[in-house]
This record gives C-alpha cells, structure tokens and sequence, in this order.
C-alpha cells in the first residue's frame, strides 16, 4: 500500500493541475486573440468609416472634374491622372532596375565578394530609409540642385521608383530564388549559358513571383505622399499632365489637401478620394494574389 | 559513318572557349542596377552632408542638440531641436506600446495556435492593414480616433483635435502588421524540434509558447521591434495630419506636438528659398532623422542575418 | 544520319576545316604529353581520364581516377553511396564547374582534347556531352519547348519541329506526347518526364550522354523502358551511366567501373575507381576482393 500511495496521490493531483493549466492556456489564448481582434477591429473601423462618410461624395465626378474652391463641384480628375503618370515613370524605372538587380545579385554576382554583401545589405537599409529623407534627396538633387528638374512628373516619378527600387529586388531575389537548382542544371547541360539560362528558364519560371512583389511595390508607391511633397508637388493643379515636365499631384496629395481645408464637403471628398485610392490598391492587389494563384509553379 | 558531331572531333576550336561579348555587356547592366542602389545611398548622404554642414556654420551645433526652443523659420530663429525630437519619441512610444505587444500577440496565434487554413485566411487581412495609404491612416486618427481620445480623456484639460496620442495609436496599428510579420517569421524559424521536446515533457501551449518559442526567437523579436521604432520615427503623414504643427517640449502625448519627419514636410510645403538657413535646418533634422533611422535599421538588420545563421 | 545534320552545322564544319594547322599543332603538344598512354589515341575511345582529383572546397572527394571509356557502349559507374561516382561522372561535361568551391584537377581528354585545358569553353562541352539527371527535371514549359529548348540556345531556328519529332521518337516517347505537344511537360508521369529530359538531351545532337541514376526516381516498368532505350541509344551514342541499382548495370552496360569511399589517414572518405572490366567479368570474376564483396552484397 505504502508503494501506491504516491501513484494515488498523484492520480489525484493531476486533474487539478491541469485545471490550472487550461485556465493559464485558455486565458493565454484570449490575450492573443484579442490582439489580433485589435488589429482587426482597426482595419473595420478605419474602412467602416471611410466608407461611411465618403460614400455619399463618392462618384464619377471625382475622375470627371478638376479640384476647386467649392466642394460641391470640386473633383480630383489632375490627381487621378498624376497618379496614373507618375506611377507609369516609377514602373518603368523601378521594374527593369529591381529585376536587373535581382538577377544579377542572385545569379552573377560572385557570393564570396565584400561587394556582392555590401550591395544586398545596403539594398536591406535602403529599404528601411524614411520616405521623406528620399523626398529630401529628390529636393535637393533632382527638383532644384544639380538635376534641377523642378517638380514635375519625371521627378516624382524617379523619387518614386527609388523609394520601392529595394522592395522590387527583395521580392525579385526571392522569386528567383524559389526557382529549383535542377532548372537550371538542366538548361547548362544542354549548353546554354548562364545568361540564356537566366533569360529562357529562371526569369520566366520567376515571372509570377516577380510580378506579385512588383505590384506590391507600385501599390506602396501609389499611396506615398511625403516624399512628393517634399519636392514640391503640394501645389494646386487644375489640369492633367501634358508629359514628363508637366506639373502634376496625385490622390494621396489631394486627400492631403483636402483634409487640411476647414469645409465639411472637402472633409467628405477626401473620404471619397481615400475611397478611390483604396479601390486602386485593391485592384492592384487583386491582380496579384490572382497571379500569385494562377501561375504559382509547384516544384 | 561515325556518329561526332562537328568535324573532327580532335579539333580543339569547336570547344574553344567563345567570347561572348554580348553577354558580358549584359552583365555589365545587370551590375550596373544592383549598383544604383549604393549609388542612391551615396546620393542620400551627399544630399543631406553639405547644407547640413552650412547650416552648423551658422548654428552651434551644441545649441541646436540642446536647446528646447524650436522655430527656425519665425524671426527671431531659434534652433532647438529638442521639442521636435520630443515629439517623435512621444508619438514612437505611442505607436509602440500598441504595435509591439499586439503584434507581438498576433504573431503568436498565427504561428503557434492558429490552424494552417485559419492562418492562411487571416494573414492577408492583416497584410492589407500594411497596405493602406498613410495619408488615410491620417484622416483616420485626425477625424475618427482624435474625437475618441478627446471624449474618453481621463484627467485634466480634455486634449485638442490635434494631439500627439491619436497619431501615436494610429500609427502603431499602421505598424502592427510589420511586427507582427517579422516576429512570425523568427517564431516559425524556431526548430520544430524544440517545441516537440518541450510538449513532450507535458508541456501546455502557454509554456511552450511562452518559455520555448518566444525566447528562443527573441532575437528575432528584438529585430522586428527596432524595426518598428524606426518605421515610427520615420512616418510622416499621420503625424503630419494629426498631431499638430507646433513643436512642444512636453511629454503629455494629449497635447499637440510637431515632430522631426513633420517638421521637415511643413518646412519642404513652404517653399523656402534654397540657401537660406530655414532651407539647410530641413537638412539639418533630416539627417538626425537618417542617422537614427539608419543606425536601427543596421542594427535590426544584423540581428536577424545572425538568427537565420543559427537556425538554417 | 545525315539527314539530322542541320545546314548550319555543316557550314560550321566548313569554317572549321579552314583551322586546321592549329588543331595539328595543338594536338602535338597533347599527344606528346600522354605518348606513355597507349589507348588515349584509340579512335575508340571518347574519354580518358588520367590523375583525376575532385576538392570540394578543403576536403578531397575523388581521387587519383584513370579510366578509359571506350565510344558507343554503355559503360556503368557503380559503387556504395558516397563513393564520388556522380561526383565523377560530372567531370565529363564540367558540371562540376557549377558547384562553388568544386576543384578538378588531373586531365580528362575528349577524343584527346583535355576539357580542363585554359581554352575549353564549358559551355561548348556541355553542348557535345548531355545529361540525364536523377529526378526528372523538365522546364516548367511544354513538351515540344522542353526539347527545342537545347537547339533554341544553339542558335537554330527553323526545323525545330522535325529535332522536336525526332528527339522524341528516338527518346520513344512520340507515340505518347505527340498529341499534346503544348501540354506542360510537367503534367507527364516521372517516367515520361524521364524519357522527356532524355529527349531533350538527345535533341541538341550530342555525342555521349551522361546519365546520373536515371532511374532511381522511377518505378519498374518506367525503369525497364529507359532501360531497353538506353540499350537502343548506344548505337549512335557513347553512354556513361551511374546507378546504385547492380542489376541494372549487369542488364545494360557493357563495360563496369566499380567505386568505393576509401577512409584516408586523416580521415577522409576519399572516392576511387577499384577496378574497371567488362560488365560479365567484373559480375562474375572480379579481380578485386572489394568488387567481390560488394556485388555479392556483403556490403554497400
């Protein structure tokens, strides 16, 4: 009996223990819900209330009209279309650039180096810069200083592009990356060489990869502000780019403005315009889960 | 007839090294982009030394770290940069002690209790929370939260519409996705192995979770953390839009405060004239700006190569 | 036979007929440096391989192999894992080139051309020695691509469908595929696929085909087929196969090298050739006790 009692007491014991236990699991597993409920009641209220008060200005006249003094006939037709331009410069300097990169980071840049590490960890802190200090950048260099541009589309656009050039690599280097190493043993030991292996088996096969993370980067891009208004853009502009040294604005410009004013029509047609943006970005982000799913290779 | 291709196979010119001229070129460009981006760093530093050495010409550079009054562009200037500084570690606390410990939570559910098809359902909800545009993030804290804070404020004189808290929260749920992220990226980098173990010394999810997994990705943690502190120093259009234009040396996140990154925006709306002093003080705040952002993000950097060293 | 060569290819031979006193020369130098070795000159011969040593980085994978492989036969590489044979095999077409921190040394003489030498372009080599990999590994791109895809990167354009047909009826996968030519040619079976990367190598006219286990992914009645194709393919082709599987070399192969990892002094598993014989006699006699031990199964 003596040798029992310890299993006895034991077999007694546990069940308590683990009644504690569950409460300290179950509680824990509150606490972790309800941070993630926070980001998510977050995200609800922040769209719950951008709908609510934006829907009632929301409307073709946003795309129709040109920005004016009076909110009732007041529109954001310069900034769609500055959106539209700017973003055109940004993809076209952005994507052949991080690709480029990408590749050759990923398939010539000789891994043992101190500048193939210098480069990847200088693209890793780049991606961390301030979006103004960029802004500060384009002022200094590219609006006034020895580019002297001015704050036209080309600038905004060049700023832009060199702003999400990092996210565009990372997102490219990880692409290619996924692309099996039997792809391409396969290619050279049919005799082509890296680079016709690189441009007919790894960049295609990379293709959906590449393109989700460019489509992220160009939504970062359609959204950014600050750096815009640093080099000038912040500016009432009644009319459509004409071309690259055209003065421009873009949405994010326009809410800017717009919620600075003290009429609650413009507090209305910034909501309605935060509307827009995020029907963009949605689409655009649409198109990349799409392509995520639709071309996906499974190795 | 015997099967070689080519003609006779002792010929050595048909495997003669080719020297492809074309292909170097192209490697050329393909260099010459990864480049572009030390060349950007370069350009950044260039950009930002020179006015900032102008500017300490004409300013002592030990009064403007010290000194806590700020207005460069009124007359007559002063150009103290605490309270701007103030108002970004106010507004970065803010946004911290809601991003790093809700994040930090989400991160754990999603990687140690969440079911995969749970996990893949919810994850891009939160990722479309790192999506959205500051600039409504903004309009969001000035026109939703501030009116919150405003009512619900408990001591003392009820704050302005704008006021340092209402950017500071917004802005951590802006950050909350990226914390979450990187934390769950170190979380599922911890060895299965390990979690195993401890399960099977009778261990309930709680500890392993909080006893084995979370230690274990610390400093994976610790990355995602400096990381967010220095997103929130960095942002600027919530700021911008809800905490207020003026600089204010106060630690009560209740008042309106400017900070460093706003500061740099409302100077770069005035149209300053290139050359004058107010023009080289934005150079001057912004690189503190990319010193401190910079040395953090080193800094987060290095923390998390030296994880994946450990575990892959 | 003919009507495979390309008009390309034979404008090619033309120029480089016109080079000819170089390629005496140059020759010389060769044979005079291996006069000592007999069968190098053999026009029977399409390797020879004398002092080879492979580094991995610090640590030596094989070392000291000197090994003939005679034209036209099948000729299969054997030995317990671990003991360098793919690791050697590699060397023929200098993939090993693509491994960071892979070393070669010693010579491997191609018809008496060393592939090591300074003026060897890898990447010309690979065009003339092809390979067949252990897992399946086609492009994530149609049948008919996967195949065109060697010709493609050699500059051909026009015909591609008769290399494509071709390749394929001689990979005996024709029947099978030629209805779905742009279906992806990861949709197919492992054996199929298999079939599939042998067309593709086929398909840019090499001479020896290097096979690293092809089957050792494939179930048996896939085995068997690749087995009776590369029993088909020996007449036009030189083939060297690695396979862990000694039924399948005592099936296939005419000639047998037999490895195995030698535990150095320092430590080292060091890969080297035993011996080298005809497949019956190294099943039946072999002359090394070692051989013995392994094709009777005592270990490996």
């Amino acid at each position: 009996m003596s040798l029992l009692a310890p299993d006895v007491d034991s077999v007694v014991r546990l069940p308590q223990q683990s009644v504690r236990r569950r409460v300290s699991d179950r509680a824990f597993l509150i606490v972790l819900v309800i941070s993630f409920g926070l980001a998510l009641a977050g995200l609800v209220a922040l769209l719950w209330y951008v709908f609510d008060t934006g829907l009632p200005a929301f409307g073709p006249r946003l795309w129709r009209r040109f920005p004016s003094l009076n909110p009732a006939i007041s529109g954001a037709r310069s900034a769609v279309f500055g959106t539209l331009w700017v973003l055109a410069v940004t993809a076209s300097l952005a994507v052949p650039i991080g690709i480029g990169a990408a590749v050759y980071l990923e398939e010539f840049a000789p891994a043992d180096k101190w500048y193939t590490r210098w480069i990847a960890l200088n693209i890793q802190n780049l991606a961390g810069v301030p979006s103004i200090v960029y802004g500060i950048f384009g002022l200094a260099f590219i609006a006034r200083g020895p580019i002297d541009l001015g704050p036209v589309v080309l600038t905004g656009g060049i700023i832009l592009a060199l702003l999400v050039l990092p996210i565009v690599i990372i997102a490219s280097r990880e692409a290619i990356r996924a692309v099996p190493e039997s792809i391409r043993h396969g290619s050279f030991a049919l005799g082509a060489t890296r680079l016709q292996t690189v441009r007919r088996q790894v960049l295609p096969a990379a293709v959906p990869g590449i393109a989700t993370g460019v489509i992220l980067a160009l939504s970062r891009a359609i959204g950014e502000a600050a750096p815009l208004i640093m080099i000038g853009a912040f500016t009432y502009v009644p009319f459509n780019p004409t071309g690259l040294d055209s003065k421009f604005t873009v949405l994010p410009i326009q809410i800017f403005d717009w919620i600075g004013r003290p009429q609650e029509g413009f507090t209305q047609l910034a909501a309605a315009a935060c509307i827009l943006l995020l029907a963009i970005l949605l689409a655009m982000n649409a198109i990349a889960i799409w392509l995520r799913n639709r071309y996906q290779q499974r190795w | 007839m015997l099967r070689i291709p080519g003609s006779s196979p002792n010929d050595p010119g048909i495997l003669r090294a080719r020297r492809r001229y074309g292909e170097r070129v192209v490697i050329g460009i393909l260099f010459c982009c990864a480049a572009l981006s030390v060349a950007v760093t370069v350009g950044i530093v260039l950009s930002l030394i020179p006015p900032t050495l102008e500017f300490f010409r004409e300013v002592d550079i030990f009064a403007f770290l010290t000194g806590t009054d700020w207005a460069p562009l009124f007359v007559p200037a002063k150009f103290g940069v605490l309270p701007i500084v103030m108002g970004t570690i106010v507004v970065t606390i803010c946004a911290i002690s809601v991003a790093v410990p809700f994040g930090l939570g989400t991160a754990i559910y999603l990687s140690e209790y969440a079911r995969p098809r749970v996990r893949k359902l919810l994850k891009p909800l939160i990722e479309l929370l790192a999506g959205i545009p500051t600039v409504i993030y903004g309009y969001f804290a000035l026109k939703f939260i501030s009116p919150f804070v405003q009512n619900l404020w408990p001591v003392g004189d009820s704050p302005g519409v704008f006021n340092a808290l209402s950017a500071g929260l917004v802005m951590g749920i802006m950050i909350l996705p990226m914390v979450a992220s990187l934390s769950e990226d170190a979380l599922s980098a911890v060895p299965h192995g390990l979690r195993e173990g401890a399960y099977a010394l009778g261990s309930s999810k709680f500890e392993v979770s909080t006893r084995v997994s979370v230690p274990a990705a610390l400093s994976g943690i610790v990355a995602a953390f400096v990381l967010a502190v220095s997103r929130a120093v960095g942002e600027t259009m919530i700021v911008l839009i809800a905490a207020g234009g003026t600089p204010n040396m106060s630690l009560n996140p209740g008042e309106a405060m400017q900070t460093m990154t706003a500061f740099i925006a409302a100077a770069g709306t005035g149209d300053l004239p290139q050359g004058s002093t107010g023009y080289k003080t934005i150079f001057a705040v912004g690189s503190l700006l990319f010193v401190a952002t910079f040395m953090m993000n080193v800094f987060s950097n290095r923390i998390v190569l030296k994880y994946r060293e450990v575990y892959e | 036979m003919v009507n495979r060569e390309t008009p390309d290819l034979m404008e090619a031979d033309a120029t480089r007929s016109l080079r000819t006193p170089v390629i005496v020369l140059t020759r010389g130098v060769e044979t005079e440096a291996l006069s000592n070795v007999g069968e190098a000159d053999d026009p029977q011969t399409v390797f020879s391989v004398r002092g080879l040593d492979v580094h991995y980085g610090p640590t030596i994978a094989v070392a000291g192999i000197d090994l003939d492989i005679p034209a036209r036969q099948i000729t299969a590489l054997i030995g317990p894992s671990g003991c360098g044979k793919s690791t050697f095999l590699r060397c023929f077409n200098r993939t090993n080139d693509l491994i960071p921190g892979a070393k070669v040394s010693g010579s491997v003489l191609y018809h008496g051309l060393d592939l090591y030498g300074p003026q060897i372009d890898p990447v010309e080599v690979r065009r003339r020695i092809g390979m067949v990999f252990q897992k399946p590994n086609p492009f994530p791109k149609s049948i008919y691509d996967n195949v065109a895809f060697g010709p493609r990167v050699n500059g051909q354009r026009k015909g591609l469908d008769e290399v494509v047909e071709h390749a394929l009826t001689r990979a005996a996968l024709w029947d099978e595929v030629k209805d779905k030519l742009k279906k992806s040619g990861l949709a197919l079976s492992g054996g199929q696929q298999q079939r599939l990367c042998i067309a593709r190598a086929l398909a840019v006219n090499p001479d020896v085909v290097l096979m690293d286990e092809p089957c050792s992914a494939l179930d048996p009645i896939a085995t068997s087929r690749i087995e009776d194709l590369m029993v088909e393919l020996k007449r036009d082709y030189t083939i060297v196969i690695v396979t862990h599987n000694m039924q399948q070399a005592a099936r296939v192969s005419d000639g047998t090298a037999f490895f195995t990892a030698e535990v150095r002094d320092s430590g080292d598993r060091v890969g080297v050739l035993v011996e080298y014989d005809q497949t019956e006699t190294i099943f039946t006699a072999p002359s090394d006790s070692r051989t013995e031990g392994y094709i009777t199964g005592r270990f490996g």
